[in-house]
């Protein structure tokens, strides 16, 4: 057999491609559905029209993120029975009811009210509309923790027995599994991710723009009030996303170190492949590059800080990490096989696991940066200079003033940040899933295991092909489309059609409004 | 008799895929209908509004069935899912492509761009609209499923005549229940020809409707899908009757009675079968040996019992802010007279 077209390998393509994929528009949503739901909100309690036009822009930039985020997690939904029918039939009493709950709860909450939020602008209240972003923002919350809970429990199998006759896990107590400190600590570390993406998004646009704005500027261009608008609209918005980038980043690496610890403990392997510790070590030292020698089984070369993985482990400098080697061998003795067989791909893992590192936290530093050097309320230009009331009233910007500075690095770097966090969530979620191997239920089932026996590899080639080109075709679209929604801004002329009561009497028969 | 909990989990499984089937079903139809009915892009334009604000609600109806099929009933999810492996693949891709051109068709201005989401718009909902009726057929029939459980045969072993009309069902069916939908929705001229449309259709849609239910009854059929088969010859009689009279709301509440009633008969047939084998009795797929352990099921069924009404409620409440019908305002007339000119 041609190893490089077995079905496992094909389907762990696929689910690596589309999963790594969908996990592009996820963060995104999770974080613009809460920006958009803040905005709205600033905007019904204090009706600054600078709100509505921030809420409007980032909510139609919100709108064509999250069509490709549902659509794609249709495949995702579905794949589970196409590519791992084993896999379904073993987990199916405890993996699916996480699932069957995220669509009873979440998705139709999200996909219910947003249909009400885009069309509903001059048919609901002002308030009842708020209501209804919230809403899909609690949908979108909802949703990742539930698909975090059945991933936890893959990564960390709790409140279960195994049936005596049919060899499968059953549930024993759902709780459990709803709230094992490995999903509690997952959640808070995705979340906190999903609004660093979010910060480091809405920093990049509002920096392209406010460079548009001061580059004109400094050329002797008159904005004119609708650009001023724009730019009152720019400002407010880069405040918020600095803001979230440093707070959401300062939360993603205290989460990160706290799921590390969990991890360290129950998944010893995939810490030691994160760190490319061959042998148990005590102290262990933390690895800043490494080049690996997998048939030697140790590292060529390898630049450490002693002590350092002893204290990410266990917050000491001393205690003893487990090393690659050993925890194989323990794994071989208990599961039977060659030690070789329980170690994951240590090349991913190792640099999977820094990449993720790396660009989070600069997207992090980079946010960090921004809100000290934007602390002062006149860096564009005296003309543009933000009124008292359009600095959100943050504790680290109130009263301080200092001279411009910024030049058109800050405004490029603040443009490339947008990308840090989405390359850092691919590379985590490459890091996880990879780490685990081989186990797709860890210490249950082998990935081997799982894949479905009756299909063959034509359809799996057939459906892999048709994924990839798909997926590539829509991202070109959607990026285009992103593309020019960012850089036309906000549209200022949006006049808020909405009264605090009904818009519409009874009495009245106005046609619906013409969307598409 | 004892009341199993997997009985009354397939119960509200064939119920989800009851709602779903009823919901987007006119969705489907619209889309079919962009072809059929509208004339140019403002008309298609108004039929797709007719369905803008629902339809993504719509189509959680699909995930949440095929969810509770995974929590309930882990085997039926994983043999249909494997076994219906590319008719599964067209489904998919097809809602992928008809979701995003929904959401992306009004992002851009020009023609070309609405052109191209209209024709995916109508191709997809060509293609998924009969897949259901080829693939519940099919599980109604019986495929080859081995001991392992696993489907054991190939694409050619889906493709049947009774399958096929079971495709073809679905295909006029929805059609007609979203023409009735355009109907109730619209208004003038549009309206006037979803009601024509759905006039000729329904005609089309009662022969082959009966046509499968009778030979659904002759092979596993008993006195309630005997009842059923009433049920819908009536409905869709009616429905037609009730369109030639121009009560819009009815003629679709009874074209919605009828896929019920289709649905519903579906999955008598297949009872206590969740998925027969076509090579023994002894290695069906039942509600007894598929579905997940007692403790998961009560879980699910709290859930299920404390969220379905809520979510019904709220689905509900967005149809009645949305209840106007959608009016054509020919704003762009003046444009398009001056690039002809």
């Amino acid at each position: 057999m041609n190893l490089a077209l077995a079905p496992e390998t094909l389907a762990r393509w696929q689910f690596g491609i589309t999963t790594v994929y969908h996990f592009l528009f996820v963060p995104l949503t999770i974080s613009l559905a809460a920006i958009t739901a803040a905005l709205e909100t600033a905007w019904v309690r204090t009706g600054k029209t600078k709100y509505l036009h921030a809420t409007k822009f980032w909510g139609k930039l919100f709108l064509i993120n999250i069509a490709l985020g549902v659509v794609t997690g249709i495949v995702q939904e579905f794949q589970f029975g196409m590519n791992w029918s084993d896999y379904s039939r073993f987990v199916g009493d405890i993996f699916g009811a996480p699932l069957a709950f995220e669509a009873l709860i979440a998705f139709f909450l999200e996909s219910t009210f947003i249909g009400l939020w885009i069309f509903g602008w001059d048919k609901l209240p002002k308030k009842v509309h708020c209501a209804c972003i919230w809403l899909v923002s609690l949908g979108t919350v909802l949703s990742s923790y539930f698909i975090l809970a059945a991933n936890a429990w893959m990564q960390h199998p709790v409140g279960y027995t195994l049936d005596k006759g049919t060899g499968r896990p059953q549930l024993t107590d759902f709780w459990a599994v709803l709230t094992q400190q490995t999903v509690l600590v997952n959640a808070w570390h995705t979340l906190s991710a999903s609004f660093l993406t979010g910060g480091a998004f809405v920093v990049g646009i509002s920096c392209y723009h406010l460079w548009k704005t001061k580059r004109a500027h400094d050329q002797g261009e008159e904005s004119g009030p609708a650009g001023r608008e724009r730019t009152v609209v720019m400002r407010t918005s880069l405040r918020l996303g600095l803001t979230l980038a440093a707070v959401a980043g300062l939360a993603t690496a205290v989460s990160g170190d706290s799921l590390g610890q969990v991890m360290f403990e129950q998944q010893p392997m995939k810490m030691a492949a994160a760190e490319a510790l061959w042998d148990t070590q005590a102290p262990a030292p933390f690895s800043a590059f490494a080049v690996g020698n997998l048939d030697e089984r140790r590292n060529d070369l390898a630049v450490e800080i002693p002590g350092l993985l002893s204290f990410l482990a266990h917050h000491n400098f001393n205690d003893a990490v487990p090393g690659i080697n050993d925890v194989a061998r323990q794994e071989a003795d208990r599961f039977g096989g060659d030690p070789a067989d329980y170690v994951p791909n240590i090349f991913m893992t190792f640099w999977g696991f820094r990449l993720m590192i790396t660009f989070g936290m600069a997207s992090r530093g980079a946010g960090m940066a921004g809100l000290w050097l934007t602390r002062k309320k006149r860096w564009l230009a005296t003309r543009l200079r933000t009124a008292d009331d359009e600095v959100p009233r943050l504790a680290l910007t109130r009263h301080r003033e200092l001279g411009p500075l910024l030049n058109k690095w800050f405004w490029r770097v603040g443009i490339l940040t947008m990308a840090f966090p989405l390359i850092s969530n691919s590379f985590g979620w490459i890091f996880t899933e990879m780490g685990r191997q081989p186990w797709v239920v860890n210490g249950l089932m082998k990935t081997a295991d799982a894949v479905s026996p009756g299909v063959g590899t034509a359809s799996e080639v057939t459906s892999l092909t048709v994924f990839t080109l798909l997926y590539a075709a829509l991202a070109f679209v959607e990026i285009r489309l992103m593309v020019r929604y960012a850089k036309a801004g906000p549209g200022t002329n949006v006049t808020p059609n909405q009264e605090d009561s009904p818009a519409q009497p009874e009495t009245t028969d106005r046609p619906l409004p013409l969307t598409y | 008799m004892q009341l199993h909990l997997h009985d009354v989990w397939f119960v509200l499984i064939a119920a989800l895929w009851t709602g779903y089937f009823f919901l987007e079903g006119f969705d489907f139809g619209i889309g079919i209908l962009t072809r059929v009915v509208a004339r140019d892009d403002e008309e298609r334009g108004v039929l797709l509004a007719t369905i803008g604000p629902v339809w993504d609600g719509n189509e959680v109806w699909l995930l949440t069935a095929v969810g509770a099929t995974f929590a309930a009933f882990p085997d039926w999810y994983a043999t249909m899912c494997s076994g219906f492996y590319l008719p599964m693949l067209a489904v998919v891709v097809c809602l992928i492509v008809r979701g995003v051109a929904l959401e992306y068709r009004a992002k851009r201005d020009d023609a070309a761009w609405k052109r191209s989401c209209d024709r995916c718009i109508f191709f997809t909902s060509l293609i998924c609209a009969p897949l259901w009726g080829f693939m519940f057929a099919n599980m109604v029939r019986g495929v080859p499923i081995g001991p392992d459980r696993n489907f054991t045969g190939t694409l050619l072993d889906l493709v049947n005549p009774y399958s096929l009309l079971g495709g073809a069902v679905t295909l006029l069916l929805f059609t007609l229940h979203g023409a009735l939908y355009a109907a109730l929705k619209t208004s003038g001229e549009l309206r006037r020809r979803s009601r024509e449309t759905a006039r000729r259709a329904s005609g089309f849609t009662v022969v082959f409707v009966l046509a499968f239910l009778m030979w659904t009854q002759r092979n596993t059929g008993g006195t309630s899908t005997l009842i059923l088969l009433a049920v819908v010859a009536a409905a869709l009689v009616l429905a037609a009757e009730l369109n030639d009279a121009g009560r819009d709301g009815w003629a679709f509440a009874l074209s919605g009675l009828a896929v019920a009633a289709v649905t519903a008969t579906l999955f008598l047939a297949l009872f206590p079968a969740v998925m027969p084998s076509s090579l023994s009795p002894g290695l069906d797929l039942t509600v007894a040996n598929a579905s997940a352990s007692a403790h998961t099921l009560r879980i699910l069924t709290w859930v299920a019992a404390a969220m379905l009404p809520i979510v019904i409620g709220y689905q509900s409440w967005t149809y009645r802010v949305f209840r106007k019908r959608v009016v054509l305002r020919r704003a762009s007339a003046p444009v398009q007279q001056r690039e002809t000119c």
